[in-house]
């Protein structure tokens, strides 16, 4: 095997495919680099997920069971970091590496030697991360967030961590990078700006946001570091420094970053919902619209995060009122997604499931985020299980019911195969009913009072929290799900047409299934973007 | 066929540059918060709790007798167990306008000769400004040698121009050994 990857790799690397771990390691195209985004992140959210079973099962009955505090705040951490950057974000880059070139016909991303390395990092990174797991005084357990003081009263683990995030941010930079670059010089002729499909809207918008704040917070933990071995005082009040003004920054990052994992969401939930209510999607262009204005609201309101360490009233009202207004574009494109459905066809295949019940969860997340917005009620919310519901309806059901909608809606064109779509709606009903018995009684326990990152509680507590941790390991075991009905397609699926979804629309199903390994080597003629770009 | 492709490479390159430059940008803007951050803090007045660390010059003036402000002192350590730290009283009734002092009392437990520095902070936040000390044991280091015990005096005027709808402001110090390092 060997010699013969070798013979094919001298002569003709462009036209086939290189054989064996060449093909992965030095790999410059998008859909092998996609595959590698994307098992990468399937396997964090494994990894993630054993966490916050073991956060469950701690939390299952009052008193400590299973794991000392130490362990237990380790765990709400490494959690929160191995599902940001190991899990959502690689997946939401997996997919852009997959879908854009396709969806706007080039032939493979713009700079595929940098899109090689943005992967690669990424390993690295969370070796680096996961590390810290097995060193002297544990991880970090300081909360992702990292505020200091209690962040630098870590042991080895501190360092460690830092340097994961750099490099978890080099890698997010870079693939922002080539994602505006593929978007910007890569179209097919007439295939202009207004016409890509809303997937590759929306993560052009994220690129920007990438570029834009992910080195805020190499520079945040950059200060970090000085403060804890260079003798500087960033955010050391003994030397004059001030703690909160860390709280500023990481936050001028961290609402950003929220809107990173989302907004890709939205596009995938756009292309969805129009294929199966066999409708063009209502009021296109006000999505695009909508969403920039999304990203632009994210910059202003971050202080909304940290409410109770103080601030005057006028910037209190100001937080205030930026966050309610966010309501507005996110309020057009639930409605556009709703008249899209109304009077259209609908059938209900497994994307589609997963994005009618993110179009619902969603919400839910979003209403309790306007709840949260408040300043005097949020002053009885911060830090509480309620704001845990809160963050977790908007990424669990939000954002990674679109990705799991995303792989089932493109993995016909992936690999040439239909899935076994039976199986794939088990999975969509447990994980929707799972998802509600596991976060909805957290909405209880926070307005009662229980506080998060607390490995016990009163035990007035106990029945919702034996109801959530419930529903956590049923969410989380019937995951396992999903490898398997891939693993069972890419092996015995049933062949797939070119047009998987008869009502489906889009560049990318003009190519046959499965997808060539270069997409667009010609450009698609005027007539086929014209096709592709009915919405 | 190849000249438009090496065309496209080149801008490719030019575009992917540019962006690298943006995210430079971004990244120094995220240490110009630093600067920003105090520069929002002096305009509003708020939390500049910086001017606290410093002598004002403010002379006592007549004082306004017609009103009481109540003063309470709160003394902080952010490590336990290696030093005594509080203040002699509680709280004082201060006329606006007159010389005030009020003591605190620290003693050195940590078995060793050490330097400490205390941060002063002030609530609510926006009196900062209406606060003047002349004279502080939080404006410089204080030396301390082993088992040490020292009454500390910090002397102030509330000014007469604090809004009429305060009649309570409560003086913080924490204080920090400076041999201990942020991060034990």
């Amino acid at each position: 095997m060997a010699t013969h990857a070798h013979t094919d790799a001298v002569h003709d690397d462009h036209d086939h495919k290189p054989h064996g771990w060449r093909r992965w390691v030095f790999s410059t195209n998008h859909k092998d680099i996609g595959t590698m985004y994307l098992v990468f992140a399937c396997t964090m959210f494994f990894v993630g997920g054993t966490m916050a079973l073991i956060i469950r099962a701690e939390l299952f009955e009052p008193g400590l069971q299973f794991v000392d505090p130490q362990f237990f705040n380790s765990m709400t951490a490494m959690h929160a970091l191995v599902m940001i950057f190991g899990a959502i974000m690689p997946a939401w880059v997996g997919l852009a590496n997959w879908l854009i070139p396709m969806q706007i016909g080039a032939p493979d991303m713009a700079l595929p030697r940098l899109n090689n390395l943005s992967f690669w990092i990424l390993p690295f990174a969370f070796m680096l991360l996961l590390g810290t797991l097995f060193v002297p005084g544990g991880a970090p357990a300081g909360g992702w967030t990292m505020y200091p003081p209690l962040a630098l009263q870590a042991g080895d683990s501190f360092p460690m961590m830092i340097f994961a995030i750099h490099l978890m941010g080099a890698s997010s930079i870079l693939g922002a990078i080539n994602v505006v670059v593929t978007v910007m010089n890569m179209r097919a002729p007439g295939m202009n700006l207004l016409k890509m499909p809303l997937f590759v809207w929306t993560w052009l918008i994220t690129a920007y946001l990438l570029v834009a704040v992910m080195p805020v917070l190499a520079g945040a933990v950059t200060m970090l570091l000085t403060d804890h071995y260079f003798g500087t005082s960033f955010f050391a009040a003994s030397g004059g420094g001030d703690p909160v003004m860390f709280q500023h920054i990481f936050w001028f990052f961290g609402h950003p970053e929220v809107y990173i994992m989302i907004l890709p969401a939205f596009g995938v939930v756009s292309e969805i919902i129009p294929t199966f209510s066999r409708k063009p999607l209502f009021g296109y262009e006000s999505m695009v619209y909508a969403t920039a204005a999304i990203g632009f609201l994210s910059f202003i309101v971050w202080a909304h995060h940290m409410f109770t360490v103080g601030m005057p009233l006028a910037g209190q009202l100001f937080f205030m009122l930026a966050t309610m207004l966010i309501s507005v574009p996110t309020g057009v494109k639930i409605f556009n997604w709703c008249a899209t459905m109304t009077r259209g066809s609908l059938t209900f295949e497994p994307p589609m499931l997963f994005a009618l019940a993110f179009l619902f969860l969603f919400t839910i997340g979003g209403f309790s985020g306007l709840m949260l917005a408040i300043v005097p009620a949020d002053f009885q919310y911060q830090d509480s299980y309620f704001v845990v519901a809160h963050f977790h309806y908007v990424l669990v059901p939000g954002s990674l019911f679109a990705i799991v909608g995303a792989v089932y809606y493109w993995l016909p064109k992936w690999v040439g195969r239909m899935y076994d779509q039976k199986l794939a709606k088990v999975h969509f009903w447990l994980s929707a009913i799972f998802v509600n018995v596991l976060f909805f009684p957290q909405h209880f326990l926070g307005l009662a009072g229980m506080p998060r990152r607390i490995p016990d509680y009163a035990t007035q507590f106990a029945d919702w929290n034996m109801v959530s941790s419930i529903g956590a390991f049923g969410f989380g075991f019937s995951q396992l799900l999903l490898p398997y009905i891939i693993i069972k397609c890419v092996k015995s699926g049933a062949p797939a047409p070119a047009r998987a979804w008869d009502s489906a629309h889009g560049l990318e199903w003009e190519l046959p299934s499965p997808a060539p390994f270069h997409s667009w080597e010609t450009p698609p003629s005027a007539a086929v973007i014209a096709r592709g770009a009915e919405h | 066929m190849s000249e438009p492709r090496e065309e496209l490479r080149r801008a490719n390159a030019r575009l992917g540059a540019r962006l690298g430059l943006m995210t430079l940008g971004s990244f120094a803007f995220g240490f110009a918060l630093v600067p920003l951050y105090d520069v929002f803090c002096t305009i509003t007045g708020f939390g500049n709790q910086k001017a606290l660390a410093q002598a004002s010059a403010v002379v006592p003036e007549v004082e306004d007798d017609s009103r009481t402000v109540t003063v309470e002192f709160v003394a902080e350590l952010p490590t336990v167990g290696n030093w005594v730290f509080r203040p002699v009283q509680g709280s004082m009734q201060v006329h606006p306008g007159k010389l005030y002092q009020a003591d605190f009392i620290a003693k050195n437990l940590t078995g060793h000769d050490t330097v400490a520095q205390a941060v002063p902070s002030i609530a609510p936040g926006n009196v900062a400004g209406y606060f003047h000390k002349t004279e502080c044991f939080c404006f410089t280091p204080q030396k301390f040698s082993k088992d040490e015990e020292r009454v500390m005096p910090v002397r102030f005027i509330v000014d007469r121009a604090l809004p009429k709808h305060l009649d309570r402001i409560t003086l913080a110090y924490t204080f920090y050994d400076q041999s201990i390092g942020t991060g034990s």
